[in-house]
């Protein structure tokens, strides 16, 4: 097992109160898996991504625990958790577009990268890292800015796997490119996987359908919990929870006739994490709830690998 | 091209300014030189008036000048009558420059050096901060004088007045150096603290921006050590730094004459308020001409440096786009 998150609670100080982003999360991540995290915005999928490199000033780590290789990771100490950053976890951000110093030559950047994490820079590698993704050796000697917005994506994705760590945390990276592109650098990141670059690989996103095209697992986030969790085709063909099934639902279908079956969204919103309701998240919203929902329910392990939060699963 | 073009429309402003004050600089100099009789007088007035070119129409004063310029030639003083211009400003030019680079640079330096400190420890931003916001609203010859009452009049420390004491004459001795250094070092101080607040303040803000931009986020979430990320940071904050020097040059000038009228500092300065006072055309345009040709020049320098630094500037003007 690579990574074993237990019943993780990280807070954001706000100056109403603690928002509850993550509440109580556990999951594990198996060797050389790529775990699809999906989900609305706000339901937690971005904290927990942050929470496993580098905690913001206002996030707080409250409770739980996370292990990495059989070793805890410290993640509530900023200090301490650098020994891990970019060796053990790392990171392809959101904001792949501008994460590279503007006024830097790529290649000189990379070098004082690596050199200020007491690297020898190896080129040989670095160079076959860039023939892995496709991109030309002279990027090195240029400047972002002289990159197409995929180019610097791919780019990232090579300094960020530099160091062969054992778990990438890939957030939202295909929500600034456009369709074509999305599919590709989620093939790219797959063939990390399967090239051993990375051992295994968390993706965050709220794209369903891209997660199911490279994720072995899927798991579903609600306000802050965990709402399923299962191999992705079970997520996609034969999902439990009702938040899950009605996510589904909700995606457009090719063969079908929306003149004839209109598309159904989800009515209502999440709840204020700022003070949430006791009991199960989703209940406001749910088409089943009764009155057991009013006790929260507990992450069940239903089928093998198949975990779902709700007591009508 | 912009150069020339500022360059043309500066010249002939200068050119109109002292023609359309009032006052008319022949009768002045007529009248200094005391004569009663009539026919002298008017013999003095055909004389200058022919001298200085005021009997031809407007449009011919006008090529004359540009005429005179391109030739380096800005005609004779009225005031110290007849030496030419250009050395009564070669005079002054010393003394402008010795406080004005070494203040303007000095602060700018300084300044950026103490804002990014202040970016960073919260205790030096809480004084750094509202010191450099009352330095910076300070008017230049407002703290001049309050400098020249305090450290001159007051302690008695520096002497308030002239570029070296009256009892000595201009020579390469140390003790007139030192006396120079003695007279120099009230004005300076007024500049350099007016300009420091300003940089302080604008490269405080900017470090602060650079360290929550994503490359910075990213470096720190892959772990890199805030030595690197502050080094970072600081490189790209200093290049609007860069900008705003060239912006606030013409100011900064401006804020240098006004200081020199404070000090009675034999700079150009001093020498516009007595140009002024005695309706010297000639002395007043060649000391603007030669402040509009010192400000363009020094923007010219920052635009170059500018693009040695920024390589997105160079890759705008080799047609590439972001």
């Amino acid at each position: 097992m690579s990574l074993r998150v237990s019943d993780l609670k990280v807070h954001y100080r706000t100056l109403r109160g603690d928002v509850r982003a993550l509440d109580g999360v556990s999951f594990e991540l198996g060797d050389a898996e790529i775990l699809g995290l999906a989900g609305e915005s706000g339901c937690g999928k971005t904290t927990l991504g942050k929470s496993l490199i580098r905690m913001d000033g206002r996030m707080r780590h409250v409770g739980g625990t996370v292990e990495l290789d059989g070793t805890e990771l410290p993640i509530g100490d900023d200090r301490r958790m650098n020994d891990f950053r970019f060796h053990e976890v790392s990171l392809v951000p959101q904001y792949s577009m501008s994460a590279l110093n503007p006024t830097r030559k790529i290649g000189k950047m990379v070098g004082e990268l690596l050199r200020s994490r007491g690297v020898t820079p190896d080129t040989a590698k670095l160079l076959g890292r860039l023939d892995a993704v496709g991109l030309p050796h002279e990027v090195l000697d240029r400047y972002p800015i002289e990159l197409s917005g995929g180019m610097k994506q791919r780019m990232v994705m090579v300094i960020s796997t530099l160091l062969d760590p054992s778990l990438l945390i890939a957030d939202e990276v295909t929500s600034a490119l456009d369709v074509s592109t999305q599919k590709a650098v989620a093939r790219a990141l797959a063939g990390f996987r399967d090239n051993g670059f990375v051992k295994s690989m968390i993706f965050i996103t709220h794209d369903i359908s891209l997660t199911y095209q490279i994720a072995d697992t899927i798991m579903v986030m609600y306000a802050g919990r965990l709402a399923e969790k299962a191999p992705a085709r079970t997520i996609v063909e034969a999902p439990r929870h009702p938040y899950t099934r009605m996510l589904i639902d909700s995606l457009p279908e090719v063969g079908v006739r929306h003149a004839d079956r209109r598309l159904s969204g989800i009515a209502g919103s999440p709840p204020s994490l700022l003070d949430p309701p006791a009991g199960c998240r989703f209940r406001d919203r749910c088409p089943l709830a009764f009155d057991r929902c009013a006790e929260e329910p507990p992450a069940a392990e239903i089928a093998p690998d198949h975990f779902v939060a709700c007591w009508k699963a | 091209m912009v150069y020339g073009l500022t360059f043309v429309v500066a010249v002939t402003v200068d050119w109109m300014i002292p023609r359309f004050m009032p006052g008319d600089p022949v009768a002045g100099m007529v009248a200094r030189a005391n004569v009663s009789q009539p026919a002298a007088v008017e013999a003095m007035r055909q004389y200058y008036t022919g001298l200085f070119g005021f009997d031809q129409p407007l449009w011919r004063q006008y090529l004359n000048f540009w005429t005179a310029l391109l030739h380096g030639d800005f005609g004779i003083s009225i005031w110290v009558f007849p030496t030419p211009v250009s050395d009564v400003i070669m005079g002054a030019v010393p003394y402008t420059l010795g406080l004005m680079i070494p203040s303007v640079l000095l602060s700018w330096v300084v300044g950026n050096r103490l804002g990014a400190y202040a970016a960073r420890r919260r205790l030096l931003d809480n004084t750094v901060l509202p010191v450099g916001y009352v330095l910076t609203a300070m008017p230049y010859m407002w703290l001049a004088v309050l400098l020249a009452w305090g450290l001159g009049v007051i302690a008695g420390v520096f002497p308030i007045a002239g570029g070296y004491s009256f009892s000595m004459q201009p020579n390469w001795s140390a003790e007139f150096l030192l006396d120079l250094l003695h007279h120099w070092a009230l004005p300076f101080a007024s500049l350099f603290l007016v300009a420091l607040g300003g940089w302080a303040i604008g490269m405080r803000n900017m470090i602060i921006y650079e360290l929550e931009s994503d490359y910075s986020t990213y470096l720190a979430a892959l772990g890199a050590p805030q030595r690197l990320i502050r080094r970072y940071a600081f490189r790209n904050a200093v290049l609007p730094q860069i900008t705003g020097l060239a912006l606030q040059l013409g100011v900064l000038v401006a804020g240098a004459l006004v200081t020199e009228i404070v000090f009675s500092y034999p700079g150009l300065g001093s020498l516009i308020l007595k140009a002024i006072q005695n309706q010297d055309f000639f002395l007043l345009q060649g000391t603007f001409m030669f402040i509009v040709l010192g400000v363009l020049a020094a923007n010219f320098i920052i635009d170059i440096v500018y693009v040695v630094v920024d390589p997105r500037t160079r890759a705008g003007m080799a047609g590439a786009q972001a």
